[in-house]
């Protein structure tokens, strides 16, 4: 476990021993019985799970569980049949992405989706949006107001750069980066958004080993020092043994365990599934 | 050695996110200002205003507009001659009913009529994408045109050509048939200044950065708190606000007398659209290039075929159509980005120069 030993050098990892400086809360987001169906598909059936302020939690499962069905019911994208979304002190039958981006849920995506034309600049940039307030009349100007909040913005995001050490490539258009790049222009512009919670969808996928380092360090370093709650997709077990307080694990839309890393490994349901054992 | 941004550090944000932040930039833009306020006016006549100056400006002003739609917003339109048309006739209805009224805020209130209709015939862009999008705005186009033509109430139940009345501006005589190139042109040219330094702003700020978000990745955008109608019905207002002004712009000052079928028929819509793709979708300077490209074009050609080698005119103008139409045909594939990219490019070089590696 070389990756590990690097990874648990931040000294946030509960399970390895080390000392752990953060308060984990209360439950600030929590799903109760959500159904999502695709015509015939099932893609979630009657998953329930709550996520306390502060901490890593983890959602694993194989290829099609329903994992990033899951995000996009978290934040507003898919309309669950049924079920209820616990938020911010309401319940929702469903969420609304507006709600949901302005009030601190940010995410990024299993397939960049990334503002290619613009810069990286530009893209951390969009991420402040919510915060920029000026009307159109300075906006036509660049004046004023206008200007000001641009100023106070870009010195936030260039604190993003600077975090995620991404200096260089602040004028190129982000289409023209490599694939790891990218995945890190993307943490930036969801992390440019001061979110309470954050929504990773496989953030690690198709990264090698020295990238994967260099993203778990930065996704325990928000958690750490700004408190982010993070909400983790990741098929690397290694990756989500050492980051997660928390695993979900989802098999064909179902919820199969839930609890910390060790329990979760010791499941039978879970090494089943796994192995792919068959499910008649 | 002569373009250079090596040793021009920026020691802070605001200097950095200028509009020119390079010193050359600037003094070309400048030596521009000079040549087009001091010299132009004073050498200016009909010939160079009427068939080479306001056309370019003209279009200039309407492929920014286009530009902000299509370019920065993503939003394909095809309506463009339906809205210069709206642009005109507002300005045409709002002068004749309130002869006072200075022909400046006639054009900008026009541009504001047409704003309106833009923001109408935009709805549909919530449920609608692409080539979709592109026949609802083809819609639009036929049906303003046929109702600019079969309303009388739109040419005040005369002919259905409408003329421009003469007026003036700060005691220059800028529209009719009386009046004075140098003063028509410097009337255009504010309006120019004017709203491209405006374009500029809203395309660098929080504004064009919605627009552009929208463009790339829709469903990103909106997960970062941006409303997709809002966003695409705010480029479909400013986009035509602009094609509105360049729309009433024609009527007053270049042509005087217009005929909607005419004047604003769906020709126009493309003619303003090869424009934005040849000088670069996305791109202030090149919705510049692109119409001063195809309106100054056909004036080059017709100078060089016809005047000087004596070619029949018919003939010089299906060179300039197959010229026309093998460029586009070129920029899409090679350089979607158009001429503005090739002049970036060609920056790049320079900068590098004469070392290149
Ligand atoms: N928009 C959609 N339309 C139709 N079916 C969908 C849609 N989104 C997801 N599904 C289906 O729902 C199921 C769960 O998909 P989901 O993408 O949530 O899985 P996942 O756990 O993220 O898988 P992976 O690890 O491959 O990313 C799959 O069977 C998928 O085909
Ligand atoms: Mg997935």
């Amino acid at each position: 476990m070389a990756e590990a030993q690097v990874i648990d050098s931040g000294g946030v990892n509960p399970p390895s021993g080390s000392v752990d400086t953060r308060t984990i809360g209360d439950p600030v987001l929590a799903v109760e019985n959500i159904i999502v169906k695709f015509g015939g598909v099932t893609a979630i059936n009657d998953v329930s799970f709550d996520v306390r302020k502060g901490e890593i939690r983890a959602i694993i499962g194989p290829n099609g569980a329903g994992k990033s069905s899951m995000l996009n019911v978290l934040n507003g994208f898919y309309k669950p049949r049924s079920g209820q979304i616990k938020f911010a002190g309401k319940t929702f039958p469903s969420m609304d992405p507006y709600y949901a981006a302005s009030h601190g849920i940010a995410r990024t995506f299993q397939n960049i989706a990334l503002f290619r034309g613009m810069s990286t600049l530009d893209n951390l940039m969009t991420g402040r949006l919510l915060k920029m307030k000026s009307n159109f009349f300075w906006q036509c100007l660049y004046f004023g107001p206008a200007q000001k909040e641009e100023l106070e913005n870009r010195a936030h995001v260039e604190r993003v750069i600077d975090f995620l050490e991404i200096q260089p490539i602040r004028r190129t258009p982000v289409g023209r980066l490599p694939y790891g790049l990218q995945k890190r222009v993307e943490l930036g512009r969801a992390l440019a958004m001061d979110p309470d919670i954050l929504l990773l969808d496989e953030p690690m996928a198709g990264m090698n080993v020295e990238e994967k380092e260099d993203m778990s360090r930065f996704i325990m370093d928000v958690n750490e020092e700004f408190g982010t709650t993070v909400i983790l997709i990741e098929h690397d077990m290694g990756v989500v043994m050492d980051l997660s307080d928390r695993v979900v694990v989802l098999d064909y839309g179902v919820k199969i365990a839930d609890g910390t890393p060790d329990e979760v490994r010791a499941n039978q349901n879970v090494i089943d599934a796994y192995l792919g054992v068959s499910h008649d | 050695m002569l373009y250079r941004e090596t040793g021009q550090f920026k020691r802070n944000y605001a200097a950095d996110q200028q509009l020119f932040p390079i010193f050359q930039d600037k003094i070309l833009l400048a030596a521009i200002l000079v040549v087009a306020l001091a010299i132009i006016p004073f050498v200016i006549n009909d010939y160079w205003s009427k068939a080479i100056l306001l056309p370019f400006m003209v279009y200039a002003l309407v492929a920014l507009g286009l530009n902000i739609l299509v370019g920065y917003c993503g939003q394909i339109s095809l309506g463009t001659g339906g809205f210069m048309a709206v642009g005109a006739y507002s300005s045409y209805k709002l002068c004749t009913a309130f002869p006072e009224l200075n022909l400046i805020f006639v054009i900008l209130f026009s541009g504001g009529c047409t704003a309106a209709v833009g923001v109408l015939f935009g709805l549909p862009s919530l449920r609608i994408k692409g080539f979709y999008l592109a026949v609802a705005t083809l819609a639009a186009q036929f049906f303003l045109i046929w109702m600019f033509n079969k309303v009388p109430w739109f040419y005040n139940y005369e002919m259905s050509q409408i003329t421009a009345p003469p007026r003036e501006v700060f005691g220059f005589l800028v529209s009719g048939p009386q009046a004075e190139p140098a003063a028509q042109y410097l009337f255009v040219l504010g309006f120019i200044i004017v709203f491209t330094w405006i374009a500029l702003n809203l395309v660098r700020g929080r504004v064009g950065r919605s627009w552009m978000s929208i463009r790339d990745m829709d469903i990103a955008a909106e997960l970062l708190g941006i409303r997709p109608l809002q966003t695409k019905l705010l480029a479909f207002a400013v986009s035509s606000f602009y094609i509105g002004m360049g729309g009433a712009i024609i009527f007053h000052i270049w042509l005087g007398t217009v005929e909607a079928t005419e004047a604003f028929d769906i020709l126009q819509s493309f003619f303003v659209l090869f424009a934005i793709i040849i000088g670069g979708l996305g791109s202030v300077l090149g919705s510049f290039l692109g119409a001063a490209f195809m309106a100054l074009m056909p004036v080059g050609l017709k100078v060089v075929l016809v005047d000087w080698i004596g070619m029949v005119p018919v003939t010089a103008k299906h060179i300039e159509f197959m010229l026309v139409g093998s460029l586009i045909i070129f920029f899409l594939i090679k350089e979607p980005h158009g001429l503005a990219r090739m002049w970036q490019i060609a920056k790049e070089k320079l900068r590098l120069w004469p070392f290149p590696y």
